[in-house]
């Protein structure tokens, strides 16, 4: 490649409900896109090579490793990030949970695990502990050790599901 | 870490990405869910000038049983014509592993492809991945290329010239090498359907990539009394590219499957085979992790009642 300028490409994606339009370079990185072109910086770069799941987001409701998906993918996509799960000034029970049961240290890890979390719980409303432990594999936590993480989840499992958190 | 600079098509037809592929020769590259492109390319080991994006091209993300579409995943009846034939099924290169896993016609037609899809890495790069992809990156520890070379797929590449049919077990040439030309592309894979076959994937993986350290997938007819009648096993991680297990397979035909008899045909798994060694294992390692999986894979195919199951721990 010269120093010619780099072509761009006309992305119109949907971010939390919200419709943006921007020009991006083809090897713009979804993460990228997020944090540095609409400023949504909930959502994380941790190791840019997909496999600490940091970046994770929801694209037309699964979710990705944000690192792992140009931007020009997006295109006419919706997508999901941290800052599009709380309602009129309320957490999401996902993100009450992880408050509640100390899910989170550094917090650095949170983001993604709550959006994995999310995806899972649409598929799986009553998941068992090896769901759950299955089910945020891709996501690594440098500092829980994952008890409480898992035990987040199991919590707004319950919550979603409209019984009583078994707080035992 | 950034992609180096290229140029981004994204073909509305299938037509379309062939003539970009004939126009840029080895500079284009193809894209499908990657999962595996991407990360190569920002770690630099691959710099192609151009990338030709498959996904928006309809028709090539379908799972069907002989050519009738499985509407909303329903087994339809095979009409009256194909039951003459063997029936197949027929698996678009754009796929979603979470599709193969989660398919209905799938989980009863043909096991061993959601068994393997689900072992593949994670929730995210499993909605995310292809199997084409996976099968066209020809990483040699690819989980789906194990299932391939087991299942006897046959994979239809589509080129300027028209298109060709490969056998699963000529496909896979070397290192990241297929015997895909640069300007075709892998548009589908077929496999028969497995009318009494019990199939099993597993794998030694460490957690954090979930690539396989030694990956065995078997496809097992069982004669009478528990003998072994006919039997495939593909293998992956092992060596420069998945192969298929043929000295195990020959020393258990017409066997009984007991598991002494297993354990001593699993010996051979490796045998005559360069044994990769890397940071996750060394080459002793590896080679008696695959003798360990492969006779786990058969016992698990011929106890297939009870779940599958992976191993993903180590």
């Amino acid at each position: 490649m010269t120093s010619e300028a780099p072509v761009k490409h006309a992305v119109r994606v949907q971010v939390n409900e919200r419709q943006y339009e921007e020009e991006v370079e083809g090897r713009r990185l979804l993460v990228h896109f997020l944090r540095e072109t609409l400023g949504l910086t909930g959502t994380h770069v941790g190791c840019v090579v997909g496999e600490c799941g940091a970046c994770s987001v929801l694209l037309d409701g699964s979710v990705v490793k944000s690192c792992l998906v140009l931007a020009v993918q997006a295109d006419g996509r919706a997508v999901v990030t941290i800052e599009g799960l709380e309602r009129n000034g309320s957490l999401h029970p996902l993100q009450e949970s992880f408050v509640s049961r100390y899910g989170l240290q550094c917090g650095y890890c949170t983001p993604g695990m709550i959006l994995t979390a999310l995806d899972l719980l649409a598929r799986n409303p009553r998941p068992t502990e090896d769901d759950i432990r299955h089910g945020l594999a891709g996501n690594l936590c440098m500092c829980t050790g994952y008890m409480q993480i898992v035990e987040a989840v199991r919590e707004a499992a319950t919550v979603l599901a409209g019984a009583t958190p078994d707080l035992a | 870490m950034i992609p180096a600079a290229f140029e981004y098509s994204a073909p509305a037809s299938l037509d379309e990405a062939l003539a970009l592929l004939s126009a840029h020769g080895d500079e284009a590259k193809v894209l499908a869910g990657g999962q595996s492109l991407l990360p190569l390319m920002k770690l630099r080991l691959a710099t192609p000038g151009h990338l030709v994006d498959l996904t928006r091209i309809p028709g090539l993300n379908r799972i069907e049983q002989d050519g009738v579409p499985s509407a909303g995943d329903q087994r339809i009846p095979v009409p009256v014509a194909s039951r003459l034939q063997r029936p197949m099924l027929s698996i678009g290169a754009l796929t979603l592993y979470c599709q193969i896993e989660e398919s209905t016609l799938l989980r009863q037609a043909c096991p061993l492809l959601p068994q393997t899809a689900s072992a593949v890495a994670d929730v995210q790069v499993r909605n995310r991945g292809t199997i084409g992809g996976s099968l066209a990156h020809a990483d040699p520890a690819g989980d789906m290329a194990a299932a391939a070379l087991a299942l006897d797929a046959t994979l239809r590449a589509v080129g300027p010239s028209g298109e060709r049919w490969i056998p699963a077990a000529e496909f896979f040439t070397g290192f990241f090498t297929t015997a895909l030309a640069p300007d075709e592309i892998l548009v589908e894979m077929r496999v028969p359907v497995l009318e009494g076959w019990t199939t099993t994937y597993r794998k030694a993986a460490p957690r954090a990539s979930g690539f396989a350290i030694a990956g065995v997938a078997v496809c097992l007819r069982k004669g009478p009394d528990e003998t072994c009648q006919e039997i495939r096993i593909g293998v992956t991680g092992v060596t420069e590219r998945p192969f298929r297990a043929h000295a195990v397979e020959d020393a258990l035909r017409g066997k009984p499957l007991v598991a002494s008899v297993i354990e001593e045909a699993a010996e051979a798994v490796a045998e005559g085979v360069w044994i990769a060694e890397d940071v996750r294992a060394s080459a002793a390692y590896r080679a008696h992790l695959a003798r360990i999986y492969a006779s786990r894979a058969i016992q698990g195919a011929r106890d297939a009642d009870t779940p599958g199951g992976l191993s993903t721990g180590l």
